[in-house]
């Protein structure tokens, strides 16, 4: 095989060590697990209210950093997760109040603004109330590795996937099966058109970002887990949007499928061609791959196709 | 980033209220602009070395009533680590009576470099920036004091050599450069590919984009070529996700050496007991068991003059590496009021003090810091001083002295710096000094 067919072939001739290349695969698919964490929050979002939230990132810190502050103020795990929650809810609830009311039925650069406004504010009163510190979070997710047929595979990754797997179920039962699931997905459909039959936004909007607050508080834990909690935790929704782009802004099946699909090309892509390019390809590399995809099906691989008249 | 500037900035300001001196210049005061980045993902480390330059002039203010009666003012100025805005504090604090900055940021540093010369500004990069700067001849406003990233990749190496029983036992070892993919985390690469040929290890070198909160994909890598030793040149959260990393993977924490701005409390305490017996390079000792920095906490903290919440930094790795910022500035601009015969220093004179900068081991001790530090002296050619490397150690409470003071490698890097700095000048129409 010729020098350009090496290169080319790269990633999957990783395979030639199959225990290795399993390994990448296995690594990638649960990389790509945690992104979806954080993907997640903005499917909610979007869906019930066609709102990208800037914030996500932040709100991913921001419920890592009370989560992590509880803890390091000697309160009880279980306690502390609960007092984040709260928390979170309460934070819907300032939201609704203080900026979405006020937004119905804006233009969606609008409500983007206000999200924008939000991010800035919410990691700056984090770091004002717990400090600037690195805080170690501890909930008692298990670290270490096992190797079955000596692939190396990590209990923090795997926790990740076990949680996301079912987080999925438990909102796909909420979105499908409950009188608030339908309740919000007519609410991203049409605002006006909502109120109209009796809706009311208000209330959708504190659930699902109250909702979506937790599914943060849970993103948060995994990645801070991982790395400490620390402001640049925000800048892990960098990592979801690709996932976003690929899986569609309002799916949340599209929010695992995106991120599998992109933990699993970045890593392969980074692994197999990084050496011959000098590395650190895999950022760009999952905005790459989400526009391939963007290109063939620009509402992503689950998101609803809208045809509308004009 | 404005808005989340403005209102950090407003909460520090507010949380620095009684600390930071005034900052209009009298005739009687010295100035020195602080570029701080107390905000943003790089804040943990920012904080403590920040505070480890206030609260050292302020300790001189307070103690000694300022340098021969020149009380030291100071201003913080948020770069949030963002090279754009260092920019800006400079063009914005240059006019205020700045004799020497402090850039802390190699990004920063490449860009005020061009700018020193005409603005008479000296800029004092102590363990980061841009090495080939150490020339004094072609560099004369830039210092690289105490030593730069060039020298400690040879002491690394030195080190290694020395851990595996001789430099001729390197050749065929694998060792695995981690690097933060920026100006900063590729300084090292040069040296260490120099000595690779030189010696004969196998240099593998992977790149981590900022921040480094993913790097599945390098520690997989890392588990297939199984290196001997691992050489982590990160900064911020990267340091603390690798060594999580190299845990998991199975790797001996004793054979990976962090490079000094990855080897501070803030790095290693996050992860728990995954950092226990990791490495890291260092050019001054850890811990606050100094006289001087025993007194700063009496009379600056004790006192209710310090920064609020600012004690609990003291004797941390970077906060003592703030500390010897300070010092440089002062004993330089001590040095210059001797020679010049004045009381408050310009430009030039500061510059000069830093060139003529010689602090022996009787000076560290009258400071209070009897072996805290090798001497250190520089001259018109040599503006790196000696550029002795430490070696530290995480014990799982705190970082230990693991070596003596390793001499970096002289004889490769001195000509490395002047090559580069040749290059620079030709390339730059700069005639060099004769020095």
């Amino acid at each position: 095989m010729g020098e350009f067919w090496e290169f080319v072939l790269a990633p999957v001739l990783i395979f030639e060590s199959w225990r290795f290349g399993m390994e990448v695969a296995i690594s990638g698919l649960l990389a790509g697990v945690m992104y979806s964490l954080v993907a997640l929050g903005f499917v909610l979002i979007y869906k019930a209210s066609g709102m990208f939230n800037f914030a996500q990132g932040v709100l991913v810190l921001f419920a890592a950093l009370n989560l992590a502050g509880f803890i390091g103020l000697g309160v009880p795990i279980p306690l502390a997760i609960l007092l984040t929650i709260g928390i979170m809810i309460l934070f819907a609830i300032v939201v609704e109040y203080l900026i979405l009311r006020h937004l119905v039925n804006q233009e969606q650069i609008i409500l983007f603004m206000a999200t924008i406004g939000l991010a800035f504010f919410l990691s700056a009163f984090g770091e004002t109330i717990w400090g600037s510190d690195v805080k170690k979070l501890d909930v008692g997710i298990p670290q270490g590795r096992f190797e079955p047929f000596g692939i190396q595979i990590q209990y923090l990754e795997l926790t990740a996937g076990a949680v996301a797997a079912a987080l999925v179920t438990v909102l796909a039962i909420f979105f499908s099966k409950t009188k608030i699931g339908r309740a919000l997905r007519a609410v991203a459909d049409d605002h006006q058109a909502a109120l109209s039959v009796g809706i009311n936004l208000r209330t959708i909007w504190i659930i699902v970002w109250a909702v979506s607050g937790i599914v943060a508080l849970v993103a948060g834990t995994m990645w801070g887990a991982k790395s400490g909690v620390q402001f640049s935790l925000s800048e892990i929704a960098l990592k979801a949007l690709p996932v976003l782009i690929l899986g569609g802004f309002e799916s949340i099946p599209g929010a695992i499928i995106g991120g599998l699909i992109i933990g699993l090309g970045e890593k392969l892509a980074e692994v197999g061609w990084g050496p011959y390019v000098g590395g650190a390809i895999e950022d760009w590399f999952a905005y790459i791959l989400a526009m391939v995809f963007l290109v063939f099906r620009p509402q992503g691989l689950f998101g609803e196709k809208i045809i509308e008249r004009v | 980033m404005r808005l989340k500037g403005l209102t950090l900035g407003l909460a520090a300001a507010v949380a620095a209220t009684g600390i930071a001196a005034p900052a209009v210049q009298a005739a009687d005061t010295q100035y020195f602009p602080l570029f701080t980045y107390r905000t943003g993902p790089y804040a943990p480390n920012g904080i403590p070395s920040a505070n480890g330059i206030a609260d050292y002039l302020n300790y001189v203010n307070l103690k000694h009533g300022g340098v021969n009666g020149v009380k030291l003012v100071w201003e913080e100025c948020e770069t949030g680590y963002n090279t754009k805005k260092g920019v800006e504090c400079y063009e914005r604090l240059k006019g205020k009576g700045t004799t020497v900055v402090f850039p802390y940021s190699t990004g920063i540093t490449y860009k005020l470099i061009p700018n020193a010369d005409k603005d008479k500004i000296s800029i004092l990069t102590v363990g980061y920036g841009r090495t080939d700067a150490s020339d004094g001849r072609v560099f004369p406003w830039t210092f690289t004091t105490p030593t730069t990233y060039w020298s400690q990749a040879s002491a690394f190496i030195k080190y290694i050599g020395a851990q595996e029983g001789g430099m001729g036992k390197l050749k065929g070892k694998k060792i695995a450069l981690i690097f933060h993919n920026s100006a900063y985390g590729k300084e090292p690469i040069r040296t260490l590919e120099l000595l690779e040929r030189k010696l004969g290890y196998k240099l593998t070198q992977l790149a981590v984009n900022h921040p480094g909160q993913e790097q599945k994909a390098t520690w997989l890598q890392i588990r297939k070529i199984r290196p001997d030793w691992i050489l982590l040149w990160g900064w911020g959260v990267m340091n603390q996700v690798a060594i999580k990393e190299a845990t998991n993977i199975g790797f001996k924490m004793d054979r990976m050496i962090g490079v000094w701005w990855s080897g501070a409390e803030q790095d290693v305490v996050p992860t728990g007991d995954a950092a226990k017996g990791y490495k890291a390079g260092t050019f001054h000792a850890a811990g606050g068991d100094f006289p001087l920095i025993k007194d700063i906490k009496k009379v600056v903290y004790d006192a209710g003059k310090g920064i609020k919440g600012g004690d609990k930094y003291i004797g941390q790795v970077l906060w003592n590496r703030g500390m010897v910022n300070a010092i440089f500035a002062t004993e330089a601009m001590r040095a210059a009021q001797k020679k010049f015969g004045v009381k408050v220093v310009n430009g030039d004179q500061m510059r000069w003090g830093l060139e003529n900068l010689n602090i022996t081991a009787e000076r560290w001790s009258e400071l209070g810091l009897k072996g805290f530090m090798q001497p250190v002296k520089n001259t018109c050619a040599d503006h790196e001083g000696n550029g002795p490397v430490l070696i530290q150690q995480w014990d799982g409470n705190k970082w230990n002295i693991v070596s003596d003071f390793i001499t970096p490698m002289r004889e490769v890097i001195r000509p490395l710096i002047e090559k580069s700095a040749a290059a620079y000048a030709k390339k730059n129409n700069i005639t060099p000094r004769k020095c």
